[in-house]
């Protein structure tokens, strides 16, 4: 079997005791920035992202996907424990989660999580695996016709998550792109919207819009917000393992949660967020058993149902990045810019040119999870203290690793007036209420979107309709029209911004 | 009129302003046709469409009623000013400032004044706390980011020479 020789080639790069062990750092480093509230896995890739700058390819790309799941896991122990989601996929995992933790079941909670999220890593690695070469085959017929049409189909699944008004999301979007184009014109040579600044002539860059728009923006929102807002809640978590009911009561869940979740995860615009908010849906609609507590009151599947899925969305996530080079969210979006510095071009070509780098980067993921649950549950105690420690200790360290991130990219200051300015403009973002997300997606996609746009439009001499006569072109625009329309229902539109109202 | 979505009406216009500024821009560069784009076209599009959009956005903040009027309030000043001012301040001691003749101080230098400034944003401001965690960061960051991660910083100030 191809499969299994291929993972054998992806285990063998990643246990080796200098992986295994960027593996280990990239899951604790993550785990420890995620666990802070507010900070989600976003503001953490782009924190942590110039840790890796001295590492050789593979380890860099071990390390971030580690930082990734660790965040993301630490989101989850956040929710539990503070009632604050850490980042937006737990948003769910609040509902019932802190309450099992009010009612002195923070432990079983926390466990259900961990145990659930491993459970569906293992299910979304495998699925990647076996979905990794055939879709890669799929890419080689991609022209620039059909990935244009994807990226169209991926922007718009960004806007069908995005919280909030879905106009605002697709500005916002626009903006994005808009902010892609700054720099030189790689067709033509002509610097764009560059105002005569040495520095813009390579663009902006994406560390600075992320470090700028989440990092700095959410901590002065945060320092806004009066002090009772922000209290943390420290429960006394005795007792980990959940009862043989509550085994009887997850098992089911996480399965569901893990089918949901690998298979919205795929989708271009999918991931965590979606995922996790499907599966607690469907969990609600699963009849109580007698005597089961019910949902919003502390119910054990509404933590172990939208934690596999969020986990199985995120590992299934890569699929679009790995063998398209089309990032599905921003979290992807930041790790195509990991790949660029580290001089991999994403798509197709990856899993022929470098087979060691992509399959043991599926490997590793999977170790990834392993040392979550082998991390984390042990350390519990030390994150329960994290949580303690005062905000205004540790915003200021934010503002550092913030500083010294984006200026270590480039080692250049310019980054760090530009950095100032988004987080200027972050804050903005927040007070008018328009999600920075999808504008991080598309300013990574913008300039991808145009040089597609241009040479589809050079090969088909000008002739708009190609997108809707080439087969999977229409197909992929099609998906992306029968979304808008989906989201547009009234029934489904009243729906979304109930799964928001947390935001 | 009235406007009942404040946040919804100002985002509308900054996504105006910006769309219209980013078409003008683009208009200056070589537009070309569709079979052949120049380097303003997609850029010119999207603006179009950016300000078309942030116009659907305010109007239908003028019309359609929301509960509470979607208020934006009051800005955070301090942490806003304290916050970007010593990330700039930090920029400005690494890499110093030739405008005012100010030399690169180095990151040592960099992170106690960026731990200061910083610190102002709070609610309250504490002398030997941000004396204490300006030490503890500084003397983490120079183990992580200098001896472990090697990354090209500039330490102590320029004119120390060591």
């Amino acid at each position: 079997m191809d499969l299994f020789n291929n993972l054998a080639l992806g285990f063998g790069v990643a246990f080796t005791l200098q992986n295994l062990m960027y593996a280990f750092i990239g899951c604790f480093l993550g785990t420890v920035i995620g666990v802070l509230p507010g900070i989600g896995p976003l503001a953490t890739i782009a924190m942590l992202l110039p840790a890796t700058y001295a590492l050789p390819p593979v380890a860099a790309l071990i390390m971030l996907a580690g930082i990734y799941y660790g965040a993301q896991y630490g989101g989850s122990t956040t929710a539990i424990l503070v009632n604050l989601p850490g980042e937006s996929s737990s948003v769910v995992t609040v509902i019932d989660g802190y309450q099992m933790a009010r009612n002195g079941r923070a432990g079983p909670a926390l466990a259900a999580a961990g145990l659930g999220s491993f459970f569906a890593g293992c299910v979304g690695t495998l699925i990647l695996a076996a979905f990794a070469a055939p879709l890669t085959e799929l890419a080689f017929q991609f022209g620039p016709t059909e990935y244009f049409s994807l990226m169209i189909l991926g922007l718009v699944g960004a806007v069908v998550l995005a919280s909030g008004s879905l106009l605002k999301a697709i500005a916002m979007i626009i903006l994005g792109l808009l902010l892609g184009m700054v720099g030189t014109d790689v067709n033509s040579g002509v610097p764009r919207f560059g105002f005569d600044i040495p520095e813009l002539s390579d663009g902006i860059g994406f560390i600075v819009i992320a470090m700028g728009v989440f990092g700095y923006g959410e901590i002065i929102s945060n320092l806004g917000k009066h002090e009772s807002e922000r209290e943390v809640f420290t429960a006394n978590v005795t007792g980990l393992m959940p009862t043989k009911e509550d085994f009887k009561n997850m098992v089911p869940a996480i399965l569901r949660g893990t089918a949901l979740g690998s298979l919205l995860g795929i989708l271009p615009g999918g991931g965590a967020v979606m995922a996790a908010f499907a599966a607690y849906t469907l969990e609600k609609k699963t009849p109580l058993k007698p005597g089961e507590v019910p949902f919003g009151k502390g119910n054990i599947r509404g933590v172990a149902a939208p934690e596999s899925a969020n986990n199985a969305g995120a590992q299934t996530s890569f699929i679009p990045l790995l063998t398209l080079g089309i990032p599905p969210n921003a979290v992807m979006a930041l790790m195509v810019g990991a790949m660029t510095i580290h001089n991999i071009q994403p798509g197709p070509q990856v899993m022929s040119n470098n087979p060691e780098l992509f399959w043991g980067l599926i490997a590793s993921m999977w170790i990834g999870n392993l040392m979550l649950i082998v991390l984390n549950l042990p350390l519990i105690g030390i994150w329960i203290k994290m949580l303690s420690v005062p905000y205004r200790w540790l915003f200021p360290s934010i503002v550092l690793f913030c500083a010294i991130g984006v200026y270590s990219t480039n080692n250049s200051t310019f980054d760090i007036w530009l950095v100032g300015l988004f987080g200027f403009i972050g804050y903005l973002f927040i007070k008018l209420g328009a999600e920075p997300a999808p504008l991080l997606l598309g300013f990574v996609l913008g300039p991808m979107m145009e040089e597609y746009l241009r040479r589809a439009m050079l090969i088909f001499r000008g002739d708009w309709t190609v997108f809707v006569t080439r087969p999977i072109s229409a197909g992929l625009l099609l998906a992306a029209t029968l979304l808008l329309v989906v989201v547009l229902l009234p029934s489904v539109k009243s729906k979304r911004e109930e799964a928001f109202v947390e935001d | 009129m009235n406007i009942k979505s404040q946040k919804d009406f100002f985002s509308g216009l900054m996504f105006m302003c910006v769309g219209v500024a980013f078409a003008w821009g683009a208009s200056s560069y070589t537009v070309g046709t569709g079979a052949r784009m120049g380097p303003g076209y997609f850029p010119l599009v999207l603006g179009i469409l950016l300000a078309l959009l942030g116009g659907v956005i305010t109007f239908k903040a003028l019309v359609v009623e929301t509960e509470d009027g979607d208020k934006i309030g009051a800005f955070a000043w301090k942490p806003l000013v304290f916050i970007i001012l010593a990330n700039l301040v930090f920029g400005a001691m690494i890499g110093g400032l030739p405008s005012i003749h100010l030399p690169p101080m180095g990151l040592v230098a960099g992170i106690y004044a960026l731990t200061f400034i910083a610190c102002l944003a709070g609610d309250e401001f504490k002398f030997k706390e941000a004396v204490v965690l300006a030490t503890i960061l500084t003397i983490l960051s120079y183990l992580a980011f200098i001896k472990l991660l090697n990354l090209q910083f500039p330490v102590w100030p320029a004119f120390v020479g060591v």
